[in-house]
């Protein structure tokens, strides 16, 4: 379990010690060994049926680190490695060897996914805050590396963002310490249970606005799309698909957690995440109908997808809305890792980034446009893929609880993607205006892509598994 | 008011202050120091409200540690970014939303 | 692994296999990629010709998987959904074969023909669906499927079609999404059983039960072409002819119309639906699709769009059938089912043969083609008169046993829409025959690409599809009675579908 958090630390300083641009081997290497580790990880708790915890350097709480792992962590672990592999896959590819923009990327990528490891393994509060601020630096620094100064100014605003965000998750903590005397998560839920004093109401919003902004959660969603749409695109695959679900396994996590008796007392509460969802699917997707650039549509597009994550609170009193959330995540991990990746090798194939350049691009890069159809058709929340299977979850979830109207918004949301998805689809297939030069692509970009995409159509032909996986909550 | 209580009150009003600095100032120097009141306020509350019995408790004190940590790596990769970003368009504030 | 359980998966993995690899091959494969395409179909036919052994014979076929807890991915060939299956495999072939004459030196092949394949195997899907969550994961790719073969030629014109045709079928699959899923809330399951499953609900629910009917029926009847939901058809004729032929006269619209079957059947049940009172506005709805469709192809000189109101039209037959309560109106439309498939492809192979060959788009432009072109004018003749409902062809079949049923029903008036419809149908095919075969050429046509060499007027691949399913037109009407005919068939199903033993004519 440990070796989750230190394997792409090892590999992420060697990786910054040989210098820029290199360090590929270690990375790829390093992250087919987590695969395996998170794998391993997976089958024994969902064998075991019950959480499993480890005590850094054997010191346990509360000035040692605890780790803890349930289904819910194990399931997040999985697909963490899942996508950072084929992506290490394809940025290998992505970066030439003396590319400015690659010059930190795979420290950087490596320091990133230790804070995520890190992060989805944490048992206590306070440690969860080190590891959102490593997170955070390593994502900046990705958005970054791009050099020039929209990238740098996207930075600055997505590091503000982030700070503020990790500031008021901090002051969250602070005085949760200061009522109880523990920011352990499994020794504060029975005690918020038997006594919650005022001071711990104020935690939990400020705690929870913290990680909204930080998961782009409309209103907060201003700094995703210029640092999404504005990195590199091995970059985008990894901030899109991960990094915000970080932020929103926390939410869940304390919800279901310490939070929950609070939010047993007042019900209403679990209304106010869905409606900013309700309305980042649809500001998202209209964004995303609306945009010129080919990298800003799916990056609007994730603020919208982001908002299918917020419709399950309202549902979380009843049966199977963790799991429609956790095939969401999946789902939207998994196509939108794939589709930013298609992306990129759009971008380098016809040598810009607006869709109206994408005309005949079919025919060009067909495995690529396939790639992003698939991707589009989980996005789309159409069958057979995981977003599909995460539509039916959430829908049946609100229907068996009576409310009807989330339904319809998800039903919503799919058609409002199809325009975006389709606007793409339909210029990559109409005559490409004249005989351009083809340039070459290196199948080691499209196929990784392809891999992720495909991966979550067949996520949606078998889902039992994971979703077993995920009922096995600590 | 005990002395513990009083640090945590400054501490918040820090905090909101610092916080009110990061969303309003448009100057990036003084952005990151608002963010870094902002902080400090955080740091203060916590180690002030874990004082109410007078007994100093040590692990308020290694998470303050911790936090300086991070918030000194945050602090220099926003200078360092706000001076790329300097040298690039020789502003000091961020350029109007492009989006 | 039991035969029984592989033999259905092995009918979908004969064209969903083939379809992966034609995808992954190079453009100048054209060898292997056409052995794939008839291996591939032949294969199919001889797993299906197993099947229809088997299940006439009493075997039971089916197998399923868990996709999510209490949510399965299941297939069944059971008598109805076999009909559908044969005759998509039947016409897959043929129209494989014209296919591969049609495209001859055409740009990307390997793309149609990887769609096009996939196209296939989502109908087959449907077909053997054994719950309504399978339906859909199966009418939804056969919804993206087809997108990339309707808006293959690129050209600004097949986007908007194409465009009309999502616009139509995603906001359709909507509709069917919310039934499914409404239903699945209710009972917990969706299979699909003889006489239904929605009557185990108690009366309390009928008012839901309606709404989901009418939710279902909109999500299939997008796709059936029933008026007003009818208008992405004519647009989507852009598609190149033989997916014009295979897609829009058979896979597309039937797969709507084999949805409705199937709900009504198996979901509802077909008695729990009379008791509903849903059927009356169904057949209310398919008359007005009948007769609205055959009125608007009057005013089609578009050959092609033509066509696609007369398919609007003949469709909704099937929808009628349906909804007549009895069991020879259900047997009127299932057989309708097969017999339009092969009458409209015949059709639509003809058209592509006078626009591939001679340049005729249009209805005026068809002076004389008959001389020019005798072989292709008389299967697309026999085919024009099956739609009419002529005698010794299909179209008799299907009318006589539709107003047999309409009579039994006490629906008289559904007599008179099928006489109305006939009598249009005969006004806007017997110009076109009388044009075809009477009038005398022009000094030249629009654009003659093949030219005649002999008896052969075109090339041979475009040439013994349409005569081969004309012939079909034919053989189902003189062998109708004997083993094995589609009528027969149809008389199986609707024995299994009413619960009470019925006595057949």
């Amino acid at each position: 379990m440990i070796w989750l958090i230190v394997l792409p630390l090892v590999w992420a300083s060697l990786a910054f010690i040989l210098g820029p641009g290199r360090g590929k081997w270690l990375a790829i290497g390093g992250l087919a060994l987590q695969t395996v580790l998170a794998f391993d990880l997976a089958t024994k708790i969902g064998a075991g049926g019950t959480a499993v915890g480890h005590l850094v350097g054997g010191w346990g709480a509360p000035l040692g680190i605890d780790l803890a792992a349930d289904g819910l962590s194990a399931a997040m672990l999985l697909l963490t490695q899942c996508i950072a592999l084929p992506l290490a896959v394809y940025a290998s590819a992505y970066y030439k060897r003396d590319d400015a923009a690659g010059s930190y990327f795979w420290p950087l990528a490596g320091f990133l996914i230790a804070g995520l490891n890190a992060l989805f393994l944490s048992a206590d509060l306070f440690n969860i805050y080190v590891t959102l601020e490593l997170l955070g630096l390593a994502a900046v620094g990705l958005v970054a590396a791009g050099g020039g100064a929209q990238q740098v100014a996207a930075a600055l605003r997505y590091l503000f963002a982030t700070l503020v965000g990790s500031a008021l998750y901090l002051l969250g903590v602070a005085l949760i310490y200061g009522a109880y005397g523990t920011v352990s998560i499994s020794v504060l839920t029975p005690l918020v249970t038997s006594e919650a004093p005022r001071l711990v109401w104020i935690a939990g919003g400020l705690m929870l606005i913290g990680l909204m902004l930080k998961t782009a959660l409309w209103p907060f969603h201003f700094w995703l799309p210029p640092a999404h749409g504005g990195a590199p695109a091995p970059v985008s695959a990894l901030l899109s698909a991960l990094v915000v679900k970080a932020s929103f396994y926390l939410i869940l996590r304390l919800w279901i957690g310490p939070f929950a008796p609070l939010i047993a007392a007042a019900e209403w509460l679990a209304w106010l995440p869905a409606a900013l969802g309700t309305l980042a699917i649809f500001w998202g997707s209209w964004q995303a109908i609306r945009a010129e650039r080919l990298k800003m549509l799916i990056a609007y597009s994730t603020v919208a997808q982001l908002g299918y994550l917020f419709l399950i609170f309202p549902l979380l009193a009843g049966a199977g809305a963790i799991q429609a959330g956790v095939m969401q995540v999946f789902a939207h991990g998994l196509a939108k890792a794939a589709i930013f990746a298609a992306a990129g090798v759009l971008i380098k194939a016809t040598g810009q980034d607006t869709i109206a350049g994408l005309a005949g691009a079919v025919n060009r890069v067909p495995l690529t446009l396939f790639t992003f159809g698939l991707a589009g058709m989980t996005l789309m929340g159409l069958p057979p893929s995981s977003g599909f299977l995460a539509k039916w979850q959430i829908i049946e979830a609100a229907l068996a609880q009576g409310h009807w109207p989330l339904a319809v918004i998800v039903l919503a949301g799919g058609l409002l993607a199809a325009v975006y998805v389709f606007r793409v689809l339909r210029q990559a297939f109409l005559l490409a205006p004249r005989n351009e030069e083809a340039t070459a692509v290196s199948p080691l970009l499209e196929w990784p892509a392809f891999v992720l995409a495909a991966a979550s159509i067949l996520l949606g032909l078998r889902g039992v598994e994971l979703m077993q996986l995920v009922g096995i909550v600590a | 008011m005990s002395s513990g209580l009083l640090f945590a009150c400054v501490g918040a009003l820090l905090f909101a202050m610092g916080m009110a600095g990061v969303m309003l100032i448009a100057h990036l120097l003084r952005r990151i120091l608002a963010f870094n009141v902002m902080g400090s306020g955080a740091f203060l509350i916590l180690v002030g409200l874990t004082q109410r019995n007078d007994v100093p408790d040590p692990v308020p004190q290694a998470m303050v540690l911790t936090g300086i940590v991070v918030a000194v790596a945050a602090t220099a990769l926003a200078l360092a970014l706000v001076r790329r970003l300097h040298a690039l368009t020789g502003q000091l504030e961020l350029p109007a939303d492009d989006t | 692994m039991t035969a029984n359980e592989w033999l259905p998966l092995a009918v979908l993995a004969s064209s969903l296999l083939p379809g992966l690899v034609i995808f992954a091959l190079p453009e100048g494969w054209i060898a292997l990629r056409t052995a794939l395409n008839l291996f591939g179909a032949i294969a199919k036919l001889a797993l299906v010709a197993v099947l229809l052994a088997g299940v006439s014979a009493g075997e039971e076929y089916g197998v399923r998987f868990a996709v999510l807890p209490g949510l399965d991915l299941a297939f069944k060939a059971d008598a109805l959904g076999l009909l559908f299956v044969s005759l998509s495999a039947v016409l897959w072939l043929f129209t494989t074969l014209y296919a591969i004459g049609y495209l001859e030196g055409a740009p990307h092949r390997s793309r149609f023909f990887g769609f096009f394949s996939l196209c296939v195997t989502a109908t087959i899907g449907i077909a053997m669906a054994a719950n309504l969550f399978t339906f859909f994961i199966f009418y939804e790719l056969l919804t993206l499927s087809t997108f990339p073969l309707v808006v293959h030629r690129g050209t600004d014109k097949a986007m908007r079609g194409g465009t009309i045709y999502l616009a139509y079928t995603l906001i359709g699959g909507t509709a069917l999404l919310t039934g499914i899923v409404w239903l699945h809330h209710l009972l917990g399951h969706t299979e699909f059983a003889h006489a239904g499953i929605a009557a185990a609900l108690g009366p309390e629910y009928a008012g839901q039960l309606q709404i989901i009917f009418l939710l279902l029926i909109a999500g299939v009847g997008v796709k059936a072409a029933i008026v007003p939901l009818h208008g992405w058809l004519p647009q989507a004729m852009v598609a190149p002819a033989p997916v014009s032929a295979l897609l829009h006269a058979v896979a597309v619209v039937k797969a709507g119309a084999f949805g409705i079957v199937r709900i009504v059947y198996e979901v509802y049940g077909i008695e729990f639906a009379q008791s509903l009172e849903v059927l009356l506005p169904l057949a209310v709805f398919a008359a007005v699709t009948i007769v609205w469709g055959s009125f608007r192809a009057l005013f089609q000189d578009d050959l092609k769009k033509r066509l696609a109101f007369s398919t609007v039209s003949q469709v909704s037959y099937i929808v009628l059938g349906v909804a007549l309560f009895g069991p020879l109106g259900t047997i009127g439309g299932l057989v309708h089912l097969v017999h339009q498939g092969i009458m409209k492809i015949t059709l639509f192979f003809c058209a592509g043969n006078y626009a591939e060959t001679l340049g005729i788009h249009k209805v005026s432009e068809m002076n004389g083609a008959g001389r020019r072109m005798p072989l292709t004018t008389l299967a697309f003749s026999i085919g024009a008169l099956g739609m009419m409902g002529a005698p010794l062809t299909a179209g008799a079949i299907s009318k006589a046993w539709l107003s047999d049923g309409a009579a039994a029903a006490g629906m008289d008036w559904a007599i008179w829409v099928l006489w109305t419809s006939s009598l249009l149908n005969a006004a806007y095919f017997l110009p076109i025959l009388w044009r075809a075969w009477f009038r005398s050429a022009p000094a030249a046509w629009p654009e003659e690409r093949i030219a005649a060499r002999g008896r052969r007027e075109t090339a041979w691949l475009l040439l013994l599809p349409p005569l081969v399913t004309a012939a079909m037109t034919l053989a189902a009407a003189m062998l109708a009675e004997s083993p094995g005919s589609p009528l027969e068939w149809a008389k199986l199903i609707a024995e299994r579908e009413y619960r009470q033993g019925v006595t057949l004519p």
